[in-house]
């Protein structure tokens, strides 16, 4: 069998090189890009987990709150408790650098820890002070007033020991002194270590931790310590890893979604397999034939084209994997680990080639190319040899292509698998259900081509039309009675174009329900906001009362973003207290769906997010309890909004219900509405003069927020783009490739043509016109298969992985672009293998053996 | 019975509602060669296909050196197809990227026959019909009547029992389609083996052993004198 091998399918695909080619470069591209992001996201997950480990040491558990914090009064009840052998408090936090000269301030992370406690568990966090010049004996002693910086943060903002480092704290700045450098942090780590107590006050955040390191007594388990310390609402124990597992959960539905988008490739690789597969079996239909007849058995047949599939699958695979690594090499360096969700915050992480990744993938390439062949082998060692000996009745072949059911059971697979619930928060059967219908639509094409296009071969068969141009009605005949190979060329396209209108048609959705979005929470004429992470600044109220008596403001609204920790596993939830009319709260919340109204005699009113709903299971009517001011309080659901600025999880309150619970007056965004004629750059150069947080405050208009919003929109799609675009690319090779095998094989039809006085250009425009019709065929298939998809992305997935809804919304400009570079590149593309087909002389066509 | 080459008894065979082969008897002996001739869609190539175990009738028996196809799965007829048979077609079904002594070699490939022993006997039939020197020729370099020559060559290098032609000159000139038919009997008859040779042609015809005339879905004897 090797010999048969080796002489029937590698001497085969040599001998059809470019055919061989092609299909090779459908996985090979497929695989590299599946790859190229499974590594880059890998690379960002580790290099964000590395550098949690430098950040939390070699503790055993954290005790940790959100990034509002917690009492530091819990510190003492810990680190007295039996089960705890070393307890180390901690305030991280995030502040924004001033005086820097980018157009936002730059983010640096700042530990507040207590140095004795702190050197056991993070030794890489104790500072190298002979760096200072200062002479005290024990490096502890540069805790005071100043602050360690790692090396990266010394070369960003430009600075050396000694010098000084403002940064935005409370309601204002204040000036660190750099005493010292972290020589065992991580390059490109942005880190300044300070006293805790120091921190504490110095960035107004005097009594609160946010995280406690511990190191266990021996023999004490997670769950024991647990129980016995009850920690306040908001505040949970875990072990180690629990912030990386966290990250690691938030992203999942990114990377999961990236990934299967880059396997959108491999997918429709795996579709040109076929169409070219499918092809060059037809094409070899007699000499299998010939081989059945001589002796070689069905499953040896079978077994041989499956082999053959093997090979390019392999082939494929390899050159994919050393490609994706290239590629994911320089997507790193010129991207670093984000390739635009802005999940992983970390800087150039090093890339990783672990083995089972590189296997998996490469089984993949091997599954899409075998996938491919399966059907064409079948074929071929089903089909009765007394028939495919002799020549003609390829069609016959494709019959089976035109049945029915297949698709339309396909379809209902589909329907089934949308109804199921995501898998770990992953959409897993919606995919599972998006790749049914596109087979299915597929599987339906011929018959849907033989519907198209019978009319218009009847309509041309007695039209004036139909006799002025024979070509079309040539055209349109084959169309109607060769529809399963026009299926073949076409199947490629019809993967690859469907996927395109669906992804075009999600991110127009998207794109046009958040600028809608924007324009509905943005009806201020400027908004202010100061600090990061919500906890670490905020509008003084002298600034408070600059902004209102300001003579170009009407109107201010101040609101408060506070972070909620409601479970461990998950990210934080945002409370955002403002300015709502209970009876009217359409009026300040995009709000999805009729609220309820309130009653006096319930809890106090809260409006949730959509992420509420899917990750808390919030619902309107319900009770939800919040931890806010150590104890757990009840709020009644009153409304869903639509909150795209949160994935995971928002509560809108009234303003004056979260000041009674907290005692928090303090603010940190405001929504500013001017007097008529008073223009926004204008109020907003006077507060950049007055205000005291003005080195760290974003003073923006809305027109701007939505320009900043859309842009990151679209870089977050930016990698969706280039992904889908690698595959209709590929869409398009696999046409050029079928289009030019099916054309050589009719070489001796088109010899048979010219016998009988078909001029050659007559033969080539009916290719042309065949080409175009298959192409017009593959479109309509295609589109409504797309907008099908589009809607289970928009209705299933996107709720499901983000817990965002969105409206319909088709770009109709981009599809009809898509469909005329579709129709121009067929068209070209089936005249040009025409021209190939047809160079032959006519004589030696119908002479030609197979 | 059992020896002959080929019985084919009371075979019948129906398509849409037309009995192309009626209850039909043929039987050939070894080393005998027999011509089938007919009109066009008389069953011929039907006939052949079933004897061929490529069709399986709707009635009647089928004895291959005494073994019988019906009792055998598709898997094993391929196998008695291999070890057995021999085929030249009309149109010569010569693999178009093998060269010519690697097409000529494939049967006894499938066979598990050594190579050494596959390039002795490639060779003895390469100049058996005349191509010595184009062994390593490619199916495109050479002629119409080459590559039937090369067909032939591949139908007989197994030692096959039984030959079935199937109009192996229809593709050719006359002057080389009698050159072809002369080769193929003289190297069928020279190797012992049967045949069954299907033609149009009453000269192709005339140089088998008996020729039959197939017609209302059977034979019957015919007797073709060549002037």
């Amino acid at each position: 069998m090797l010999w048969i091998w080796w002489q029937l399918i590698i001497r085969y695909a040599w001998t059809y090189r470019l055919r061989s080619a092609v299909q090779v470069l459908a996985i090979t591209v497929g695989v590299a890009l599946g790859y190229a992001v499974s590594l880059i996201n890998t690379a960002a997950l580790a290099e964000f987990n590395a550098a949690l480990r430098e950040i939390n040491g070699e503790a055993d558990a954290v005790i940790e709150g959100s990034r509002a914090g917690f009492d530091e009064q819990l510190y003492a009840r810990v680190a007295s408790d039996p089960g705890v052998q070393l307890a180390s408090p901690v305030l991280a936090t995030d502040v924004l650098v001033a005086g820097s000269a980018d157009e936002y301030p730059p983010r640096l992370t700042v530990l507040g820890i207590d140095v004795l406690r702190a050197a056991p568990l993070s030794p890489t966090l104790m500072g190298d002070a002979s760096l200072s010049g200062e002479r005290e004996a024990s490096r502890f002693a540069i805790f005071g007033d100043g602050i360690l910086l790692s090396p990266s943060a010394l070369e960003r903002f430009k600075l050396q020991v000694g010098d000084s480092l403002t940064v935005q704290a409370g309601s204002g700045t204040v000036e660190l002194k750099v005493r010292g450098t972290l020589p065992g942090v991580r390059p490109g780590s942005l880190l300044g270590v300070m006293d805790l107590g120091f921190a504490q006050w110095r960035l107004g955040a005097l009594g609160r931790l946010t995280r406690i390191d511990l190191r266990l007594a021996d023999g004490v388990s997670l769950e024991t310590l647990r129980a016995r310390l009850a920690l306040p609402p908001g505040v949970n124990l875990a072990g180690p890893d629990a912030t990386g597992a966290r990250l690691a959960n938030l992203s999942r539905a990114y990377r999961v979604n990236l990934n299967v988008l880059a396997l959108v490739a491999l997918f429709t690789g795996g579709f040109l397999v076929f169409s070219l597969q499918a092809q060059a079996t037809l094409a070899r239909r007699a000499q299998f034939a010939w081989l059945r007849a001589a002796g070689l058995e069905r499953g040896q047949l079978k077994r041989l084209l499956i082999a053959e599939a093997l090979a390019i699958g392999a082939v494929g695979s390899l050159c994919g994997l050393f490609a994706g690594a290239a590629i994911a090499q320089a997507a790193l360096t010129a991207l670093g680990g984000d390739l635009g969700g802005g999940y992983f915050n970390v800087t150039r992480p090093a890339l990783g080639f672990p083995l089972l990744t590189a296997a998996g993938f490469a089984v993949l390439g091997v599954l899409a190319a075998v996938a491919g062949s399966y059907l064409p082998a079948h074929e071929a060692a089903h089909t009765p040899p007394a028939a495919a000996l002799h020549a003609g009745g390829e069609e016959d072949v494709l019959r089976p292509l035109g049945r029915i059911w297949p698709g339309l059971v396909l379809l209902g697979v589909a329907a089934v698998l949308l109804s199921l619930p995501p898998v770990s928060g992953v959409p897993v059967p919606a995919y599972l259900a998006i790749a049914a219908i596109l087979i299915g639509a597929i599987a339906l094409q011929p018959r849907i081509a033989r519907l198209l296009s019978r009319p218009l071969a009847d309509w041309l068969q007695h039209a004036r039309v139909g006799t002025r141009a024979p070509t079309l009605l040539l055209a349109a005949n084959r169309m109607v009675q060769a529809p399963g190979a026009a299926a073949i060329a076409m199947a490629g396209i019809v993967a690859s174009f469907g996927l395109m209108v669906a992804m075009g048609t999600m991110v127009s959705s998207f794109r046009g329900t958040l600028d809608g979005w924007l324009v509905q929470v943005l009806p201020a004429d400027l908004y202010a906001r100061v600090g990061l992470s919500m906890t670490d600044a905020w509008l003084s109220p002298a600034d408070m009362q600059r902004i209102r008596t300001h003579p170009g403001v009407l109107r201010v609204e101040f609101s408060r973003a506070t972070p909620l920790q409601l479970a461990a596993d998950r990210a934080a939830v945002v409370v955002v207290a403002r300015t709502i009319d209970a009876t009217d709260p359409g009026a300040a919340l995009p709000l999805v769906g009729r609220p309820l109204a309130w009653q006096p005699d319930q809890p106090p009113p809260v409006w949730v997010s959509e992420a509420m709903v899917d990750l808390y299971g919030a619902r309107v009517g319900g009770i939800l309890h919040l931890p806010l001011a150590g104890g757990l309080h009840p709020f009644i659901v009153l409304g869903v909004w639509r909150d795209y600025a949160r994935q995971f999880g928002s509560v809108a309150m009234r303003a004056e219900d979260y000041q009674r619970i907290t005692g928090d007056s303090t603010r940190t965004d405001a929504a500013i509405w001017l007097r008529p004629g008073v223009r926004a750059a204008d109020v907003s150069r006077d507060l950049l003069q007055t205000l005291d947080s003005r080195e760290v405050i974003e003073l923006r208009a809305p027109a701007e927020i939505r320009a900043l919003s859309l842009r990151i929109f679209d870089r977050s799609f930016a990698v969706t783009y280039v992904l889908e675009a690698a595959a209709i690319l590929i869409g398009m090779i696999g046409v050029a490739a079928t289009f030019s095998s099916q054309a050589m094989a009719r070489s001796r039809e088109f010899g048979m043509l010219r016998h009988i006085g078909v001029t050659r250009g007559q033969i080539l425009r009916v290719l042309a016109l065949e080409g175009a019709l298959a192409t017009l065929n593959a479109i309509v298939v295609g589109l409504l298969a797309g907008l099908v998809i589009a809607l289970v992305l928009i209705r299933v997935v996107n709720p499901q992985s983000f817990h965002w809804s969105m409206q319909l919304i088709v770009p109709l400009e981009l599809i009809a672009g898509l469909i005329a570079a579709l129709l121009v590149c067929a068209t070209g593309t089936a005249a040009i293998a025409g021209r190939r087909a047809t160079g032959s002389s006519p004589l030696r066509a119908v002479h030609e053996d197979w | 019975m059992a020896d002959s080459a080929l019985d084919v008894s009371q075979l019948s065979r129906r398509f849409d509602q037309r009995q192309i082969l009626d209850h039909l008897d043929l039987c050939v002996a070894p080393g005998e060669l027999v011509a089938i001739v007919g009109e066009s869609g008389s069953g011929k190539s039907t006939l052949l296909n079933l004897i061929a175990g490529l069709d399986t009738p709707d009635a009647g028996k089928i004895l291959i050196s005494g073994q019988d196809l019906a009792v055998l799965d598709d898997d094993a007829r391929t196998r008695l197809r291999r070890a057995r048979l021999g085929f030249v077609f009309q149109s010569f079904h010569i693999l178009p990227h093998l060269r010519v002594g690697q097409n000529i070699e494939l049967p006894l490939v499938l066979l598990g026959v050594a190579a050494g022993e596959r390039q002795q006997r490639v060779a003895e039939l390469l100049a058996a019909v005349g191509l010595a020197d184009r062994a390593a020729s490619l199916p495109r370099e050479l002629s119409g009547g080459e590559l039937q020559r090369v067909a032939v060559a591949r139908a007989l290098v197994h030692r096959p029992v039984l030959v079935l032609a199937d109009e192996p000159t229809g593709n050719l000139d006359a002057e080389t389609a009698a050159m072809v038919m002369r080769l193929l009997v003289t190297q069928i008859r020279e190797r012992g083996a049967a045949g069954v040779l299907v033609t149009h042609s009453a000269a192709a015809a005339a140089l088998a052993d008996r020729a039959l005339l197939l017609s209302q879905g059977r034979l019957h004897p015919q007797n073709l004198a060549v002037g």
